[in-house]
């Protein structure tokens, strides 16, 4: 659909610049002053210039917290794609079946995140989780908040229980697009199964796919409520990435020049992957017209 | 306003940014640019190429921070000419 | 399905398919399962009895829960700003989502980048600007400043959902109408809105949902007098594990908000969802 030129579009946008200014750009500049300068009590600031920066660039806490968190990122895209791409496969294709399937996949993606976050204690805890009690009784010394390796497997385990769906969701809406006529041509040649999913179902979910690994991406990068419920950042610093690490510092030191430099930085990465977001959005936006 | 603890250099740099902005409008409007594909394969146009250069600098200036212990004018140096490789290039 | 002639190869598929569906609903439900029968347990039997149902069946954490000012008015507050919040989101992304929709206009492009950042930045970076700008204005505490501080992700979704669906219908119909001599403003509120119904029900849908689920800045924003549940809920979690049945039940109360609204627009989730755009 071709869209006309007109400026006085503009008046109709105003609204929400307005509003979204207030609330983002309003906060950001102060972010930027904050993070060149120190302050006591939260007043009499003075300049600090790049004192902040250099500091936090060379600290270890800031590196940890990144890696933790690039480690996250990193196998939760592994587990869940494959994952959501597989449900998605098994879903019933259609009847009561498959809207029922449907309504409770999604059900996870509209908990609260603080209550994802509950649920997973009581079901995880050693002492009244069904979780906890079944794998003590196995045999495991499992513990989330004592053990760090029990502690992040509770939490990819939370991750993966509460946004795989939106993956399943996104290629059974991608698989649903399939014309049938391309899977009778495949039983004719007696495609197998494996290469019906290579050459037909995998190309065609490539744009929602893309777009799943962004999101999935992105979200599990500023990652805060359910982990901060669940571990609190723990044991130590175990499970503390990078939201929860910036709290701490911001709200809970009240530390505003580092917290402010903190923020800036987290920000700048977080652009970035928004514009490799938009970008390759729009790319696939312009292939599908063009089909 | 003084909870956002104003100083001359921030408030320079943003009067910079906004001024540069404007100056994309104008221009855009005097002189519409056309979308070219460039090196990174995505089509871009002036403005685009604008908030790539601006953003590489950002981390430019990063990791200068946090790599090196030289002045930081230098730093801007590099940024500006990546900024002339990416309205060249990209 | 055995009505189908179907060849012997075909079979073991099926039952393959059937069988991760239900493992992973399976995986799916059972944590639900257990806070749900949590919250029906009392707290003695939480602690000292291992059981997979309750064995004294007791509302005892709910009544707590609606007795209680200090449990029930964290309902009352979230209602109160995620309501402000949606309407507000609503009133500002309708026009701006058919400008987008429509119109081609100087920087467009980049204006609806800049909304998507908002919507895609961290809530944590925000919090401290924001616990600062609210209490210099002296609107910390107020319900108005958390739906003002949930604008800056809910509003670029409202727009985002929303030109999805705008783009869906065809602009032959504003034509018509403009030649009929309809006005901008009766043509839009007449014709228009009642037009793109589903969609507004799912984008409400979305802002609620994302305004009820926030943590971070409704508990940096609030102290008392607009405390949220989902804040009053970590308290009790930090005060050493005392109460699990009663934060068991205010788990489930805080699904069901959400489980009624997906009832009413329980057919254009998928679409919302299968947008991409959440």
């Amino acid at each position: 659909m071709e869209k006309t030129v007109n400026q006085r579009a503009w008046i109709l946008v105003l609204p929400v610049v307005l509003l979204v200014a207030f609330s983002s750009v309003i906060p950001m500049m102060t972010v930027v002053n904050y993070s060149f300068q120190d302050s006591f009590r939260g007043n009499d600031f003075f300049w600090v210039g790049l004192e902040w920066y250099s500091e936090l660039l060379r600290s270890e806490r800031l590196w940890d917290a990144l890696g933790r968190q690039l480690l996250f990122s990193f196998i939760i895209l592994l587990i869940e794609i494959p994952l959501g791409i597989l449900i998605a496969l098994s879903m019933p294709k259609k009847g009561w079946l498959a809207s029922l399937c449907l309504v409770l996949i999604a059900l996870p993606l509209l908990i609260p995140y603080n209550v994802v976050g509950t649920i997973w204690q009581i079901f995880g805890r050693s002492d009244i989780g069904l979780l906890g009690r079944v794998l003590i009784d196995l045999g495991f010394s499992y513990n989330y908040a004592q053990n760090a390796f029990d502690a992040w497997a509770t939490v990819i385990a939370m991750d993966v229980w509460h946004w795989t769906s939106l993956v399943a969701l996104l290629s059974y809406a991608g698989l649903r697009s399939i014309p049938s006529a391309y899977y009778q041509a495949a039983k004719i040649d007696q495609a197998s199964r494996w290469s019906v999913f290579r050459y037909i179902e995998l190309p065609k979910l490539r744009g929602v796919l893309i777009i799943a690994v962004l999101l999935r991406f992105m979200d599990s990068f500023m990652i805060y409520t359910e982990p901060f419920v669940l571990t609190g950042g723990g044991p130590g610093n175990a499970t503390t990435f990078l939201s929860i690490d910036l709290v701490k510092m911001a709200l809970g030191q009240f530390d505003l020049g580092p917290a402010a430099a903190f923020s800036l930085m987290y920000f700048l990465v977080i652009l970035l992957i928004s514009y490799v977001f938009y970008t390759v959005m729009i790319s696939i936006d312009k292939d599908e017209t063009k089909q | 306003m003084e909870w956002m603890a104003w100083t001359w250099p921030t408030a320079l740099f943003f009067a910079a940014i906004a001024a540069a902005l404007a100056a994309m409008a104008v221009l855009h409007v005097k002189y519409p640019s056309s979308p070219r594909t460039g090196v990174l394969g995505i089509e871009t146009m002036r403005g685009d190429r604008f908030f790539i250069s601006l953003l590489g600098s950002a981390f430019i200036n990063l990791a200068w921070i946090g790599l090196l212990d030289a002045p930081q004018y230098w730093a801007l140096v590099v940024c500006a000419v990546f900024a002339f490789c990416v309205f060249r290039w990209v | 399905m055995s009505a189908q002639p179907s060849s012997r190869k075909r079979m073991p598929r099926i039952r393959w398919s059937a069988i991760v569906m239900i493992a992973y609903l399976l995986f799916l439900l059972v944590p639900i399962y257990w806070l749900v029968v949590m919250s029906f347990k009392s707290n003695s039997e939480i602690l000292n009895a291992f059981t997979l149902f309750p064995d004294e069946f007791t509302f005892q954490n709910y009544e707590t829960i609606l007795t209680d000012p200090s449990w029930y008015m964290g309902y009352v507050n979230s209602f109160i700003y995620v309501a402000l919040n949606t309407v507000i989101s609503l009133a500002v992304a309708l026009p701006a989502a058919y400008a987008f929709s429509r119109y081609r206009f100087y920087g467009d492009n980049h204006l609806f980048f800049w909304l998507l950042t908002n919507r895609m930045a961290p809530p944590a970076v925000f919090a401290l600007p924001f616990f600062q700008l609210y209490s210099s204005v002296s609107l910390f505490d107020t319900h108005i400043a958390v739906a003002l501080a949930h604008c800056l992700f809910n509003v670029p979704l409202a727009v985002w959902i929303l030109e999805g669906f705008m783009r869906g219908i065809p602009r032959e119909i504003d034509e018509t109408a403009f030649m009929d001599g309809y006005g901008f403003t009766r043509f839009f509120t007449r014709i228009f809105i009642p037009m793109i119904a589903p969609g507004i029900g799912v984008t409400a849908f979305f802002c609620f949902m994302f305004s009820w689920v926030e943590l971070l800045l409704s508990r940096t924003l609030t102290s008392v007098d607009a405390k949220p549940i989902t804040a009053i809920m970590t308290r009790t979690v930090s005060a050493s594990g005392l109460d699990w049945g009663v934060l068991a039940a205010a788990g489930v109360l805080t699904i069901i908000p959400g489980a009624i609204v997906i009832y009413f627009v329980r057919s254009y989730i998928a679409k919302g969802f299968a947008l991409g755009r959440v």
